[in-house]
Parts: C-alpha cells; sequence; structure tokens
C-alpha cells in the first residue's frame, strides 16, 4: 500500500519539478525582460514596487502585475464568441506548458531501490511531442483573433498562424539531422549520447559530443526558427504593437496576462529544447555517472545524489543562458516585416534544413557509423 | 525625373549605402556584430552595477538615469524658477509697488494693489501682490525692472502645481515666505502648496 503511495510520489516529482521550474522561469522572465534591457541600454529598470520600503533589485514588480491583471476586469467584446473567447487564453498557456513535458533534466535517478527518469513524461517520441506541443499552441492564438470579433486580432492570428507554421518547417527539418546523428526521437536518448566523446579515434575523449558540435548549422537554424516560433522580436509580426497589436488586442486582465506568460514559457521551452539538442541538456563535461573522469586520468568520485544535482543544477545554468542569449536578440534587432519573415522562413530556414540534413547524411555515410 | 526630395548621390561611405555587401545579405554575420555590441554594452554596466552595489564603489554608474525625486540633477546658477519676494531686515516686502513689473509683464500675469507704508521715509507697499503663475512665461523681465531688487526668480521651484486656474494664482504672503536656492540650485524652501490643495497626497513634497 504504502510502496503504491510512494511509486505515485516518485511519479509526481519529476512531474511537479517540470511545472515548478518552468513556471517560476516564466514568471520571472518579465523581470529578466525589463531588467536586462535597462542593463543594455544605460537604463536602471524596474525598481520602484516595494513592499514596507523593501525594494530587492524590483524583484516584487512580477507580483504587482500579477495582482493588477488578477484584480483588472476581464472585458469581453459584445460581438465575441464567448466559449473560444474564454477558453483561447487557456488554450494557449496549456501547450506553451505541456510543451516541457518531455525535456529531460537530469540523467535516471536511483533513489529507494527505484529508478526515476527526470523527466516530466518520458517518450519515444520526445521531439515530435514537444514539436506537436509548439504546433497545437498556435490554435489558441487562432481562437482568440477569431472570437474576438476584431479585424485587426484576425489580422494578428493569420499572421500568427502563417509565420507558426513557416518556423514549425524549419525546426523540423533542422532536428532531423540531431535525430539523425543521436538515433533517436528520445530526448532523454540523445541528451545521454551527448555525454559520449566525440569522434575518439581522432579527438580522444577530450570532446563531449554536444550538438552544438555535431550540428552547428542545425543549431543556427533552430535557434532562428525557434525565437520566430515564440512570436517574439524580431518575429513579432503577430503582435506588432506598433501597427496592428494583434491577436490579444480585445483581451484584458489576466487574459492577456496568460498570452504574454505563454510567450515567455515558450521562451523556456524553445531555450529547454536547445539545451537537450545541442548543450549537451544535463551533460556536465567529464561528469559520469559515479563522479568526474577527466581524460588525463584524474577521478573524483561523488554520490549519486550530488552528481544527480550537478546534473540537474547544469541544465538549468544552460538554459538560463540560453533565456539570456534570446533575450538578448529580443532587445538587439528590429523586427522583421511580415513578408521578410516569410522569405526567410521559405527560402532561407527551410532549404538549409534541407541542405543540413543531406550534409548529415554523406557525413555519416563517410564516417560509416550512425553515432558519433 | 528626380524628386528633390530624394538623395540623388550615393554616400561615399558603404556602410551608408542601401546596397547590401555579400557578408550582409547573409544577416547573419551583422545580427552577430549587433549582438558584440549589445552584449558588451551588457557585461560593462553589469559589472559597474556590481562595482556600485556589491563592492560600494559609489563612482561606478551603470546607468545614466537621475532618479528624479529622489535624486535630482543640479540646475544652472541663472536658472529662472518661481518668484520670490524679498524681505527687508523687518520682514516687510521690499516692493514699493512701484508697478515696474506690472506694466512689463508681457503675460500680464502680476497684480498689484499698493498702500501707504507706515514708515514716511519708504514711499508705498503692496497691499496685494498676485502673481497668476497659470499665465507667467517666465521671461524673467520682472526680475529685470525692478529697480528695489525686490522680486527674484532664484527659489530652484519647478513642481508647482494646481486643480484649479485659482489655485495657480500666488500671493504676497506665499511669495514673501520664499527663500533662494541652496548652491546646486537645490530649494531650500518647501514648494508651496496651493489653496485648492490643502494637504500632499501620499507623500510629502520633495525638499
Amino acid at each position: 500500500m504504502s510502496g503504491t503511495v510512494l511509486d505515485l510520489l516518485l511519479i509526481a516529482l519529476p512531474v511537479a519539478f517540470a511545472m515548478f521550474v518552468v513556471l517560476n522561469f516564466g514568471g520571472i522572465l518579465g523581470w529578466v525582460e525589463r531588467k536586462q534591457s535597462a542593463i543594455m541600454q544605460d537604463r536602471i529598470g524596474a525598481n520602484r514596487a516595494s513592499i514596507f520600503g523593501i525594494r530587492i533589485l524590483g524583484l516584487l514588480h512580477p507580483v504587482a502585475d500579477a495582482i493588477k491583471l488578477l484584480t483588472k476586469e476581464a472585458f469581453m467584446p459584445a460581438r465575441a464568441d464567448r466559449l473560444m473567447f474564454t477558453l483561447a487564453p487557456f488554450v494557449s498557456v496549456f501547450f506553451a506548458l505541456a510543451a516541457f513535458a518531455s525535456i529531460p533534466f537530469g540523467d535516471t535517478l536511483r533513489i529507494a531501490g527505484r529508478e526515476i527518469q527526470l523527466q516530466a513524461v518520458t517518450l519515444n517520441v520526445g521531439v515530435l511531442y514537444v514539436l506537436a506541443m509548439l504546433s497545437l499552441g498556435v490554435y489558441g492564438l487562432m481562437m482568440a483573433g477569431w472570437s474576438s470579433a476584431n479585424n485587426y486580432a484576425l489580422l494578428g492570428a493569420q499572421r500568427a498562424a502563417a509565420l507558426m507554421i513557416s518556423a514549425e518547417i524549419a525546426i523540423g527539418a533542422s532536428i532531423m539531422g540531431v535525430v539523425m546523428v543521436y538515433g533517436s526521437l528520445n530526448m532523454q536518448d540523445i541528451a545521454r549520447a551527448q555525454g559520449m566523446p566525440l569522434l575518439p579515434q581522432y579527438f580522444g575523449p577530450w570532446i563531449p559530443a554536444w550538438g552544438i558540435l555535431t550540428q552547428p548549422l542545425a543549431f543556427l537554424l533552430f535557434l532562428t526558427a525557434g525565437i520566430a516560433a515564440t512570436k517574439r522580436i524580431p518575429f513579432d509580426t503577430p503582435e506588432g504593437e506598433s501597427e496592428i497589436i494583434g491577436y490579444f488586442v480585445e483581451y484584458s486582465g489576466m487574459e492577456f496576462g496568460m498570452f504574454m506568460m505563454s510567450d515567455f514559457l515558450e521562451t523556456v521551452v524553445i531555450a529547454g529544447m536547445t539545451t537537450a539538442l545541442f548543450l549537451g541538456g544535463w551533460q556536465v563535461p567529464y561528469l559520469a555517472p559515479s563522479g568526474f573522469a577527466f581524460p588525463w586520468g584524474l577521478e573524483v568520485p561523488l554520490p549519486h545524489l550530488l552528481v544527480t544535482a550537478l546534473q540537474v543544477g547544469a541544465f538549468l545554468t544552460k538554459v538560463s543562458v540560453l533565456i539570456w542569449l534570446l533575450m538578448l536578440v529580443r532587445w538587439t534587432l528590429p523586427r522583421f516585416r511580415y513578408d521578410q519573415a516569410m522569405r526567410l522562413g521559405w527560402l532561407g530556414l527551410f532549404p538549409l534544413s534541407i541542405l543540413n540534413i543531406v550534409l548529415t547524411g554523406l557525413v555519416l555515410l563517410l564516417l560509416g557509423r550512425t553515432s558519433p | 525625373m528626380t524628386s528633390p526630395y530624394q538623395a540623388t548621390n550615393t554616400p561615399a561611405d558603404p556602410r551608408h549605402s542601401s546596397r547590401l555587401g555579400f557578408f550582409q545579405r547573409f544577416y547573419l554575420v551583422e545580427v552577430l556584430q549587433g549582438l558584440k555590441l549589445t552584449g558588451i554594452r551588457f557585461f560593462a554596466n553589469m559589472w559597474r552595477h556590481t562595482l556600485h552595489t556589491v563592492f560600494r564603489v559609489k563612482s561606478a554608474h551603470g546607468a545614466v538615469t537621475i532618479q528624479y525625486p529622489d535624486e535630482r540633477r543640479p540646475y544652472a546658477a541663472r536658472l529662472r524658477s518661481l518668484h520670490r519676494l524679498v524681505r527687508r531686515e523687518d520682514g516687510s516686502p521690499r516692493c514699493v509697488a512701484c508697478m515696474m513689473c506690472e506694466t512689463v509683464c508681457p503675460a500680464h500675469c502680476i497684480y498689484i494693489v499698493a498702500t501707504e507704508h507706515p514708515n514716511p521715509e519708504i514711499e508705498k507697499v503692496p497691499e496685494r501682490f498676485d502673481i497668476d503663475l497659470g499665465k507667467c512665461v517666465f521671461c524673467g523681465y520682472c526680475v529685470e525692472a525692478c529697480p528695489e531688487d525686490a522680486i527674484r526668480m532664484d527659489t530652484g521651484i519647478l513642481e508647482f502645481s494646481s486643480y484649479s486656474r485659482g489655485g495657480m494664482i500666488y500671493t504676497k504672503e506665499t511669495l514673501l515666505a520664499l527663500e533662494p536656492a541652496g548652491p546646486n540650485g537645490a530649494p531650500t524652501s518647501p514648494v508651496p502648496i496651493p489653496a485648492d490643495r490643502s494637504m500632499p497626497r501620499n507623500r510629502s513634497m520633495p525638499s
């Protein structure tokens, strides 16, 4: 009896941790965005919200924002489709949250005689699952745009759908190279395979086979298409603050906040996916399950729990650095025009991804093996 | 046919040309250069912020922001701010109600009613001296015109406001109570509160 409860708890643990991480990242990204852009632009950024004079670097602003959004009136246009209008933000946030489920944040954890995969859902088709969830997320935007009874919202939704299709194609095609190199669609397997040494017959045990080294072109393509999938600048044509406001033009209060939140969540998902596929996932260089094993012969045995903690920490660090990079891109580049974004997606990213697949196949054929 | 509003010659600097070069066409190199610029900016400012906050190096500033109600930038010495009426030794106004300022004022915002001064050596004294700051254009002609150096615009106060037009009329008593600004232009007397706003809202006025 108690064994069943423990089993359930151990299954719930990774799910709860993934939710905790993603939701907290999503909540804090609003603050990160404001502060990072301020530092990049010689400003100070949000620092005024205070409780009893304590400001802690403006970290109370997300709290204040949440309170404000929750207490605001959720307005609905008279001619809006009530059901779809209410459902749209939930659909948007749900798929953004669900997409993170198959991203691994650690190796197998052995505790109390059981093995837990540190991954909310262990799926053999994890890569496809994330792609599917990201694509389904656009349904929320289309529902919002359609049900708002507003031409600008409809325009924004149409742009979002078009952008999402051109981005998803490039994402899917660029991931194919990674799948070919590591020979699996399971993200945990891909992350594990990136701990192997890269081409040991040439480089010895020195260089880990991270995706960014085996698939540099795919990394660039995936990151670009991933930024497009988050619908943030430079690909924020669905929103286009200065022209059409976008699919959420009729939303207010927390319903609007959920659309904003889903953009941040998608940023976290793209960062997590890039980490898992290209930056070695939870791998720490030279850290084997039993401890550090450096290529010059030094071995430092570590307890299992510490190794797992190091791996989870490495994953979170990599995700944070990638989020920083995505924010840097967002606050550096101007917005692509709608046709430019389409042209980049269909005539730039997509053919290059196909080229990458062909090149990867050729290289794998020349090396005469199917794994690094 | 060329429009007069169009640039007819190509600029000498190729970076300002509208034709893209080979590497610019790929866009990626340009993006990386932009990211380098903003990234360096980020880390330089982050380093200064760290110096300032963690290592207490107060001369290091990561931002150019002046946090206005808490900090003020120094005002110029000759800045024309809210007027004040200069007092004699006994506290009575130095003004002799000669009407020079009222006459010269281009905005007609000064209103003076003269009366006898108890001291026979002094000709007159204003019974009323009202300035409608809603009309004042801060030209400083009144200060120039005054033969007695009785009106000055050196209080450093700029943040006066009111909910009604009547509240913008400052009377003799208010103007007499004001003090000149401090050495860096910061006001030394509190901002006068207009009659229609008896209590300042929420916070005390910056001093």
